[in-house]
């Protein structure tokens, strides 16, 4: 895969396939991008897991925190870590020791590591580098175009209302995939400046 | 679901729109309310931070205003959009998010003769300090930068003259610099130039001309093409430091490519309160559904004009890019090969007293101080539009006092041509 730009059918399939994700760092903080990309997954329907040593004992949204990957005791779809680049590895570490593996690894806008993401599409994993899932479903659903973003999505069909716990349909036409040209190339000029 | 890129003209119609969801219109309707209900405490609580996707305010958001924010991101190649009231709020917008007082802006020299107002005086008033430099010569940009450089600002086809900006010679300098690149790309419209492929970080337009298309609405948009980042050493604190308007929120690290238009939407556009009527986006959009069509029929006849003219015993000059023997004709040729425009400059023999008699002859063109309407304009710059101006400031943003500047409409050039040739003759 290339992690440089992402064709919207590979997103598209992710979110349209997975049902349960661990979220890695999910803050109880609710001014925390990780909080409300955890709220905003769990109210489109997903099977939401916070994973976060700190907090155990504790719930977020009425979801019990578990420690570990190890410690979540059924097979997830998706692991989607809320960490910094250099905490990456370990956590793929990690998940590549679970049973059944996981089907995507996902990691947040701002996190990349290639290592990582090599080790874990050498077992069949899917990856995804720095997107959010929240702003990818929002996206691809047009749900973000209400502020004022580009979806490069088209649809001629009757939008939806959304309302709480609704699957919202990704099944947009697309405009050439992922981001704007400009700003992949940024990105990938920003990956190869280290 | 196949991964296609349509073509200009069918996101110039489609990009951003869908039948309403709950009657099913298929024009975008105008969603003329100032606010929105929320679902419950809970919902609204997510709104005002930031959480949740969704309506709040009109000065803050509005559905028919998202439409015309989407359709203008997707025709330059950005990743989202802010509509705000007119040209000018949007300039104040972005330099709020990038200057803090006692900071310094370069602007090129020539520029529409409002926004040189508005750089000299009120921004100054600010404490953002404008530093000019010659777009002719892309070393006075380098030259202009200091630690305190925050921004570039060019206008990819420039005012009055219609001179075009090498924008990638300027990147190059911003890029060294670490500034993000402003384009202001009114003059040529996205169907012209795209100034993101040629490395803007952000572009601004006066809705008001070419876009809008037909001299009825005022409106100003900013495009962010996110491109830049603005994490490095706290240079941008607007994007990179927690927000307390907004609990501590970073809004690059939360909104990370499009997190300039965000800032922009919930730092600016809130705070200074310059919001776009809907109406008037319900007339924008209409009028982008055909700029393909106009923009293509003003460029035509703008070359017939600026030739017959160049051919004219009574005309001293035309600045058109699109003359072969144009001084800007090279650059016209790489940035804007389907046209270099349709607004330009002459100067007539007889000087000022020429110039004030041709304008007072003419029966179709329009005397009027707007660009990019439907119909053709004239304008005086030296003693309207650039009046502000000293002698030799006017002289040098091509504005002398011999100079007339023409806005060329959509009518059929023979006709255009005829009152010129009426006007200059008589």
């Amino acid at each position: 895969m290339n992690h440089d730009a992402y064709p919207d059918n590979y997103i598209r399939g992710i979110l349209n396939s997975v049902k349960s994700i661990a979220m890695v760092g999910a803050s109880p903080v609710n001014v925390r991008p990780s909080y409300f990309a955890f709220k905003y997954l769990a109210q489109r329907g997903y099977d939401m897991i916070p994973v976060n040593p700190g907090h155990v004992g504790k719930e977020l949204l009425g979801k019990p925190f578990v420690a570990s990957l190890s410690d979540i005791g059924r097979p997830v779809d998706m692991i989607d870590i809320f960490r910094n680049s250099s905490h990456i590895m370990p956590v793929v570490e990690e998940a590549l020791t679970l049973d059944p593996l996981p089907k995507v690894i996902w990691m947040q806008l701002g996190a990349r590591d290639d290592a990582a993401a090599a080790k874990a599409e050498s077992v069949g994993i899917k990856v995804v580098m720095n997107r959010c899932p929240k702003i990818e479903y929002g996206r691809l659903s047009s749900e973000i175009s209400w502020m004022g973003v580009n979806s490069r999505t088209l649809s001629s069909k009757r939008a939806p209302v959304p309302t709480q716990g609704m699957r919202l349909s990704l099944n947009r036409m697309s405009m050439g995939g992922g981001d704007t040209a400009a700003s992949d190339r940024a990105a990938k000029n920003k990956t190869e400046q280290g | 679901m196949s991964d296609r890129l349509p073509g200009f003209s069918t996101l110039a119609v489609h990009a951003g729109a869908q039948p309403d969801p709950t009657t099913g219109a298929r024009a975008t309707p105008i969603y003329q309310t100032t606010s929105f209900v929320f679902n419950d405490a809970d919902h609204a609580a997510s709104l005002f931070g930031l959480q949740a996707f969704g309506n709040i305010y009109t000065r803050i958001g509005n559905p028919t205003n998202a439409v015309l924010e989407e359709r203008v991101a997707a025709l330059e190649g950005g990743t989202a959009a802010l509509a705000v009231a007119s040209g000018h709020a949007a300039q104040v917008v972005i330099l709020q998010q990038l200057l803090q007082p006692g900071d310094e802006f370069i602007a090129a020299r020539k520029l529409y003769g409002g926004s040189i107002n508005q750089f000299t005086h009120a921004f100054k008033s600010f404490g953002w300090n404008v530093v000019w430099a010659d777009p002719d010569d892309i070393a006075s940009f380098e030259r202009a930068v200091t630690p305190r450089t925050k921004a570039i600002f060019i206008e990819s086809i420039a005012n009055p003259a219609g001179s075009i900006t090498d924008i990638e010679a300027i990147s190059t300098v911003a890029r060294k610099a670490g500034v993000p690149l402003i384009v202001d790309n009114t003059l040529a419209s996205p169907y012209l130039i795209r100034p993101i492929d040629h490395g803007a970080d952000i572009v601004v337009h006066s809705l008001t001309k070419f876009l809008g298309g037909h001299g009825n609405s005022l409106g100003g948009i900013i495009v962010d093409a996110g491109t830049f980042d603005w994490s490095t050493d706290g240079k941008y604190p607007m994007l990179s430091e927690p927000r307390p308007e907004y609990h501590g929120i970073r809004l690059q690290e939360t909104f990370g490519n499009f997190a300039f238009a965000i800032a922009c939407r919930v730092l600016g556009l809130r705070d200074l309160g310059p919001a776009l009527s809907p109406f008037n986006a319900f007339m924008i959009l209409t009028g982008i559904e055909t700029l393909p069509l106009r923009m293509q029929k003003h460029c035509d006849n703008a070359k017939a004009v600026a030739e017959f003219l160049a051919g004219h015993p009574a005309v001293a000059s035309v600045s058109y890019a699109g003359l072969a023997n144009d001084k800007y004709n090279q650059l016209a040729r790489k940035y804007a090969p389907k046209g270099a425009g349709a607004v330009f400059t002459f100067s007539l023999k007889g000087g000022y007293d020429a110039g004030v008699s041709l304008v007072s002859k003419l029966q179709l063109f329009s005397h009027l101080a707007n660009v990019g309407d439907t119909r053709s304009l004239v304008i005086h710059p030296a003693s309207t539009t650039h009046s502000q101006l000293d002698d030799a400031a006017k002289v040098k943003s091509g504005a002398g006092p011999d100079v007339v500047r023409l806005s060329i409409g959509i009518e059929d050039k023979e006709d255009l041509i005829a009152d010129l040739e009426q006007a200059l003759g008589a």
